[in-house]
């Protein structure tokens, strides 16, 4: 039995489906990522789930009861908003207590559960104020002190990071990842930060126009995704996408890109990486996607033992980020990024030998924007 | 003045003299009638026709006051004005509490409990502001009549009331709109009902919008004479009714001091209100926004 499970849920706002027959089950311990760009869904689901917006169809069990038609209130789910939603006229004791005062907890208890969430936070100094009196991050653990106070089956979270700073955020992140680790809860948590779906997730279901484009663990997202968007929209920065031509024989496929400026440059497709669809496409144009972490540098030292194809480029543009170097290049008719190591020794306008790393290369079809191989 | 910092020179010093100048003279004209309403009330009534109006008084007296409380004759009988205004206070409290509450409750379901339709509902009650109090006289006094509040104090508090709800709404639904609405999901999360959010989340962060209703309210209810004169009996007549017949009872000559002393009477609650209340609000306006 799911601790979650979603059934073909819809959800229309006037003539518009902003929910599509969306699906999906977790388990319970289970940390779910709902991603996707603005606009795509991820917020009217977790509402949905929340029940602060009735959907148009469809079901929404939790621990198997069917919960579709319940107040959110009879749901025995807690949330955490975007804008943390503390009560400002209470206390930071008041508004962790107020779940259970609400559901007719005795004061004693009530004190029990404020007192365990505050050390469990580290929030105890801070019981006796006001939400104004309170620093972002401290706002941010109140509210998770108040989801926790209650201990419900399911906790939700709606973007509880992007009102932080960029430091406070991987912070809370690891934060919220180690409090997952401890307590086993399940949870439902929706952002559309990419590394932050990729870093805490269980699974990530990447959400696009009111569909769940594709459920699965971070490393299904990342290395296997199903479409061009899945791909260029998981990773940082994003996967490069290069028009090619798939031509070969049954067996033996290459992949052949026109540069402008040099001689083509054909790549062999990898022999256990072919799939049934390639041969439709034969002599037709792919886009082949390549992360940026497929590229590496060409080292002299190991001459001749490097897998992968060689590459030589210009470089145009050099961005160090302290850890490694990005590098734009032309590749076919787009530029590329490259990511290599921090001490590789180029400059803008210079040549350099890359490697690329075909094994770990997807294939799409252009048209669809599927996934080919 | 124009947010450039340059030296003061004496150019620019006159110019800010005579600004002040200025902005003295006409406040001083505006101040002008309360002091002469002031003055006048306290002088023995040949000083009035001696001297000017501006005149300070040579023998300042408090009868004027007395007479206008409890003995000028206002219409038929003689009692002063002192009752009326008890009545206005009978009147004016229950309808500013009911039409603030109302008003509250109304802005919280129309922005925190939006239902098919409530911007229409709120377009009508906004067009309820615009009515001129004329047109509904005719009406309002058969609704009385069935209603058996014909001439009593209930039955003003109701018209003030039901008057009252469109501004009030306004006011409530224009403060409420700005309260994120998450806090009421937060709140129906953990278990709370539509009264129970609004009584413990939202009241609670009410102060400055109630103290702009009840100060709005109160003056408009206190300043009303056209539904005090159509509605109310003789006993009833709040203390505007009662200072308009007193001016206008004619029996000898025209005591100018007992008039102004009633003038007084009758608009110093506003004042005070105003005074008390404003600064309140200036207060709990700027508390807000340094929460924000």
């Amino acid at each position: 039995m799911s601790a979650l499970e979603i059934r073909e849920v819809r959800k229309d706002f006037g003539s518009t489906r902003v929910l599509k027959d969306v699906s999906l089950a977790i388990d319970s311990g289970e940390f779910l990522i709902l991603v996707g760009p603005s606009g795509c869904g991820k917020s009217t689901l977790m509402n949905a789930i929340a029940g602060l917006e009735p959907v148009t169809g469809g079901q929404i069990l939790i621990g198997g009861d069917d919960i579709t038609w319940r107040t959110p209130a009879e749901r025995d789910i807690a949330m955490v908003f975007q804008s943390y939603a503390l009560y400002p006229s209470m206390t930071v004791r008041q508004n962790i207590a107020f779940g259970l005062e609400m559901r007719k907890v005795p004061k004693a208890e009530r004190e029990q559960a404020v007192e365990r969430v505050a050390d469990l936070l580290q929030i105890t100094h801070l019981l006796e104020r006001k939400p104004a009196q309170l620093s972002g991050g401290q706002r941010q653990r109140v509210a998770m002190g108040r989801a926790l106070a209650r201990e419900p089956q399911i906790y939700l979270f709606d973007e509880p990071l992007s009102n932080l700073d960029a430091k406070l955020r991987v912070e809370m992140r690891t934060e919220i990842k180690k409090l997952h680790q401890r307590l086993g809860t399940t949870i439902v948590y929706v952002t559309h930060d990419q590394i932050e779906a990729m870093t805490l997730a269980d699974s990530i279901a990447v959400m696009r126009d009111g569909h769940i484009l594709q459920l699965g663990s971070p490393d299904e997202v990342y290395n296997d995704p199903v479409d061009m968007f899945v791909a260029g929209f998981m990773g940082s920065p994003s996967m490069n996408f290069i028009t090619a031509t798939l031509e070969g024989q049954l067996g033996d496929y290459r992949l052949r890109i026109a540069t402008p400026e040099e001689q083509e440059l054909v790549l062999p497709w990898p022999a256990d990486r072919i799939t049934g669809e390639l041969a439709d496409h034969l002599g037709q144009p792919v886009v082949l996607g390549l992360r940026p972490e497929h590229f590496s540098e060409q080292d002299a030292r190991l001459e001749g033992q490097q897998e992968g194809t060689l590459l030589e480029a210009r470089v145009t543009v050099v961005e160090p980020t302290g850890a490694d170097i990005l590098l734009r290049l032309p590749l076919g008719d787009s530029e590329v990024t490259a990511r290599v190591g921090p001490k590789c020794p180029v400059a803008a306008g210079e040549r350099l030998a890359l490697r690329i790393d075909m094994s770990r290369a997807v294939l799409f079809d252009p048209q669809s924007e599927s996934r080919l191989a | 003045m124009d947010n450039v910092i340059r030296r003061r020179t004496p150019g620019a010093r006159l110019a800010r003299a005579a600004l002040y100048a200025v902005l003295i003279v006409a406040a001083l004209f505006y101040l002008l009638p309360l002091v002469i309403m002031l003055l006048t009330s306290i002088k023995p009534l040949d000083e009035i026709g001696a001297g000017t109006l501006l005149a300070l008084p040579q023998h300042p007296t408090l009868a004027p006051w007395i007479t206008a409380w409890g003995e000028a004759c206002t219409g038929m009988r003689c009692e002063g004005v002192g009752g009326y205004f008890w009545n206005s206070f009978a009147i004016v409290i229950p309808a500013v509490a009911i039409s603030t509450v109302v008003g509250a409750l109304n802005g919280y379901a129309l922005t925190k409990w939006r239902f098919r339709g409530s911007e229409l509902v709120f377009a009508l009650m906004l067009f309820g502001c615009f009515i001129p109090f004329q047109v509904v006289l005719l009406p309002m006094a058969q609704t009385l009549g069935w209603l058996g509040l014909s001439s009593s104090r209930a039955g003003l508090v109701l018209v003030h009331v039901v008057f009252g709800i469109a501004f009030t709404t306004l006011f409530f639904r224009n403060f409420y709109v700005a309260v994120p609405s998450e806090l009421v999901s937060a709140a129906k999360l953990d278990g709370a009902g539509f009264f129970r959010i609004f009584w413990r989340i939202l009241l609670p962060v009410s102060a400055p919008i109630i103290v702009v209703s009840v100060i709005w309210q109160f003056t408009q209810i206190w300043n009303d004479f056209l539904f005090g004169v159509a509605f109310s009996a003789h006993d009833t007549q709040p203390v505007t009714v009662a200072l308009n017949n007193l001016v206008n009872t004619s029996t000898g000559v025209k005591e100018y001091n007992v008039n102004m002393a009633a003038a007084m009477i009758a608009a110093l609650p506003t004042l005070v209100v105003y005074v008390l209340a404003g600064k309140y609000f200036v207060r709990g306006l700027t508390a807000g926004s340094v929460k924000g």
